[in-house]
């Protein structure tokens, strides 16, 4: 590295610094559940072109068939379709596979957005608890209390309040992840706000909102991300958990957990209803978990090597 | 036959490093009762000799060639479980960091009884039998007590007697002491010191001692090997090597020692006084939710004064409330008593909306290079960062930036680069940069220098002194270094307990100290015996 130097005696300390992101590559459960979870990305994006047919249809000629073997499926504009059941059909003769791969989109929206809101909450609390020591009791009796109520139950009432939409279950399942973000980012804030990096910011009188955000927040997002994707992966589960109790996502929008609560009565006799839907949530939920591990191993050396 | 034998030892560094060897080709021999004091800078390798004898290398740092003997043994190749056996009985080695180096849930009686408990069949009446008798031996007043001591209970010196008890327990034919003294106060690295070479040379031990410091060296060293990026560039008895350096590079590192003489410079006693205190106090009220603890006086009763264009220097051990004056002066912390005057204003009872004012005319300048700049903004965003906050315009202050950079002698290039980029002493630049953004008149300098290498740190003297006469700044330099303080100071207050205990021109405190305190500091100075740096 070309480090600019005028000390002429002393040699210019060349540190090497091996960039996160070539660390990140050269990880091999960052790659592995990274990758993973790419291609179910591209699997919900382009769901409509994988050979799916609308989600919601159904035929009652079809129903109850075994994986492979064809069909027929009527469409809304009453076209009947020989369609070809991957995953079989359901009682209602609808098409597993095409729920499956559509489910995709919501079990990944709702990971991905539940992880966001839960974060974005959790840091703000968490900065003003861990800066502006005044806020400090206040907020986090609040968040204590927030961590008293069972998650579960808590999201039940919450959809049993509002209706089950999309954005309910998301603001269900974040809310108690929001006090543990708080906490993680709370305690960083207390050993951040003493780096005489700081106090020279303070010395030179940036205004406080700025030393919160630009100096102070910056230095936490490696242990935020990795958090992230353990809520991301928890989200997901309590989602399927949601749906598959019968208060999540209403049943005209395919999840995996309304698919397998659907199945579940014909568990013995097609298993094939709940094999399917229980391996997608399976392998996704463990490959966010494994770029979680990944991350935190790479961004946080220190952790990797105690392990 | 000698104690250790090292032969054309070469390690080799993880590739990415900046050379592609830790250590090459080091040969050296350590006699029975012998001290040999291994010195250089950070980076030179010093540490991983000793982890190599001690068979602690980490697995990325392999062994390329040569051979180690223990007493005659091959001990580099060796097994675990042979090297499990050598340590604490035939070698040893004490940490630079007593605080973490011994297990904080353990009486330290424990510690002491493990070490015989693995490697002797004694009963246990005779282990602490033993263990009192070697905290007796390492000068620890009541062993009784002590060897039912926590570690937390104990000072920094006391659990540095007791890691050399440890270390010592077994009689080693070799101590390894790896900068035991580096963390220590003054006053207690003088005493460990003498504690070493007395155990040492009753005891016959050969000590491969590990430091930075030539005024350790000058104390306590049979002879010097001075290490450089890995290699052996000189080894000679001790008096030879401080007195005729034969190698360039060691020559440097002697003359970049400060001289405990303080400078010639005149002072101008007339030079309006820009920084006063009157009666400044600190004090910790450490109040509990339940219960009231007892408040803690960091700083009682501190009268200063600093004058435009001058330095005056607070000297002082750990503890003695150096730094909580500098931060009540940055308004880092509340002052809780007495008046700071700054241009006749007092600045000590301003509510902190008022403080803008005082953030643009005293600045500060941290110890650790490596954690006052923010390692996620570039430098350049830290220098111009205080300017932008009072509204100087964004090119500007880059304007401002470039020539601060070539001021402290960085390349105005550079501004985009990230600290990580940078080393220690560049780091240091880049905080005073910051620091003189705001075009202070008071720059506040907390131990600036303490984290660098000696040859950094002259550099980085060199420039703060030359910035003070370009700036005719005023500067309150604090360190715990005499050296330092001779060379960078016009007044001296010493600091002991959070008082002031003697405060006067520099000359006339080095010369004729008054207070008991300050000839103790002076007395434990390391090497005052020789003329460094003249």
């Amino acid at each position: 590295m070309d480090v600019p130097s005028r000390e002429s005696v002393a040699p210019a300390a060349v540190r090497p610094q091996v960039g996160a992101w070539e660390r990140l590559r050269a990880s091999w459960s960052v790659r592995l559940g990274g990758g993973v979870l790419a291609v179910l990305v591209l699997v919900a994006l382009a769901a409509p072109w994988l050979g799916t047919v609308d989600p919601t249809l159904f035929d009652a000629a079809s129903r109850d068939l075994r994986p492979m073997e064809t069909g027929e499926i009527t469409t809304l504009d009453g076209d009947v379709l020989q369609h070809k059941f991957w995953m079989g059909s359901d009682s209602f003769g609808r098409d597993i596979y095409s729920r499956v791969v559509y489910g995709t989109r919501v079990s990944l929206l709702v990971g991905t957005a539940s992880a966001l809101v839960a974060l974005a909450f959790g840091i703000l609390f968490g900065l003003c608890a861990g800066y502006l020591r005044r806020l400090d009791g206040p907020f986090m009796r609040v968040m204590d209390g927030l961590m008293a109520i069972p998650p579960i139950l808590l999201a039940i009432a919450l959809v049993a309040i509002w209706r089950a939409s999309l954005g309910t279950v998301v603001v269900a399942i974040a809310i108690p992840e929001i006090p543990r973000v708080a906490r993680l980012v709370r305690s960083l804030v207390l050993t951040i706000r003493e780096e005489p990096y700081v106090e020279a910011a303070v010395a030179l009188g940036t205004p406080t909102p700025k030393i919160m955000f630009g100096h102070i927040l910056p230095n936490t997002i490696a242990p935020l991300l990795v958090q992230g994707t353990y809520i991301c992966a928890a989200a997901i589960l309590v989602e399927a958990i949601l749906s598959f109790l019968g208060v999540g996502l209403p049943p005209d929008i395919p999840t995996w957990g309304n698919i397998m609560a659907e199945g579940r009565v014909q568990f013995i006799a097609y298993p094939h209803n709940v094999f399917f839907p229980g391996v997608f949530l399976a392998v996704t939920v463990l490959a966010v978990n494994m770029l979680g591990d990944g991350l935190r191993d790479t961004l946080d050396p220190r952790m990797a090597r105690r392990l | 036959m000698s104690v250790l034998d090292v032969r054309d030892l070469a390690v080799a560094l993880p590739r990415g490093a900046d050379r592609s060897a830790a250590v090459s080709r080091v040969s050296f021999t350590i006699a029975r009762g012998e001290i040999l004091c291994l010195v250089g800078e950070s980076g030179s390798g010093k540490s991983v000799i000793a982890q190599s004898v001690m068979g602690l290398l980490p697995k990325n740092l392999p062994v390329t060639a040569g051979e180690i003997l223990l007493d005659g043994e091959a001990i580099l190749r060796a097994p675990g479980a042979r090297l499990r056996k050598l340590r604490a009985t035939r070698m040893s080695m004490i940490f630079q960091e007593p605080m973490t180096a011994l297990n904080p849930v353990m009486r330290c009686g424990e510690q002491i009884d493990e070490v015989l408990r693995e490697h002797t069949a004694k009963p246990a009446a005779e282990r602490r039998a033993r263990t009192l008798a070697i905290l007796r031996e390492v000068r620890l007043p009541d062993p009784e007590r002590i060897a039912n001591s926590y570690p937390h209970q104990l000072s920094g010196g006391q659990r540095q007697r007791i890691m050399i008890a440890m270390a010592l327990v077994l009689e080693p034919a070799l101590l390894i002491a790896d900068e035991p003294t580096t963390a220590l106060d003054v006053t207690t690295q003088a005493q460990i010191l003498k504690l070493i070479q007395e155990l040492q040379a009753r005891h016959g031990t050969g000590v491969l001692f590990i430091t930075h410091d030539f005024g350790v060296v000058a104390e306590i060293a049979h002879r010097v090997a001075v290490l450089r990026r890995g290699e052996l560039v000189e080894i000679a008895p001790r008096d030879e090597v401080l007195a005729h350096p034969r190698h360039e590079y060691t020559r440097m590192l002697i003359a970049a020692v400060p001289s405990m003489a303080p400078h010639e410079r005149p002072v101008d006693p007339a030079a309006p006084v820009i920084l006063a205190t009157h009666g400044l106090g600190k004090t910790y009220a450490a109040g509990g939710w339940l219960r009231r603890r007892a408040a803690v006086a960091a700083a009682v009763d501190v009268s200063l004064e600093v004058r435009r264009g001058q330095t005056l220097g607070i000297v002082g051990e750990s503890g003695s409330g150096k730094s909580t004056v500098a931060r009540c002066i940055v308004r880092l912390v509340e002052p809780s008593a007495g008046e700071i005057v700054l241009d006749g204003e007092d600045i000590a009872v301003q509510p902190a909306r008022r403080l803008r004012s005082l953030r643009r005319r005293v600045q500060i300048v941290f110890q650790d290079p490596y954690r006052s700049l923010n390692p996620r903004r570039t430098v350049g965003e830290a220098v111009i960062e205080g300017p932008l906050n009072f509204g100087v315009p964004r090119d500007e202050a880059l304007d401002r930036a470039r020539r601060l950079f070539e001021l402290v002698q960085l390349d105005p290039a550079a501004l985009g680069r990230y600290p990580h980029e940078f080393s220690g002493g560049q780091r240091q630049r880049v905080s005073i940069a910051r620091a003189l953004a705001m075009e202070p008149e008071l720059l506040i300098a907390d131990e600036p220098v303490s984290a660098l290498d000696v040859s950094v740190q002259a550099q980085v003297l060199r420039l703060l002194a030359e910035i003070r006469e370009r700036l005719k700044l005023a500067m309150l330099f604090i360190t715990h270094d005499l050296r330092v303080a001779a060379q960078v100071c016009d007044a001296v207050a010493v600091m002991s307990q959070g008082r002031v205990v003697e405060y006067g021109p520099a000359r006339e405190v080095f010369a004729n100290p008054q207070h008991e305190y300050t000839r103790q500091l002076f007395a434990a100075a390391p090497g005052r015996g020789w003329a460094f740096g003249s």
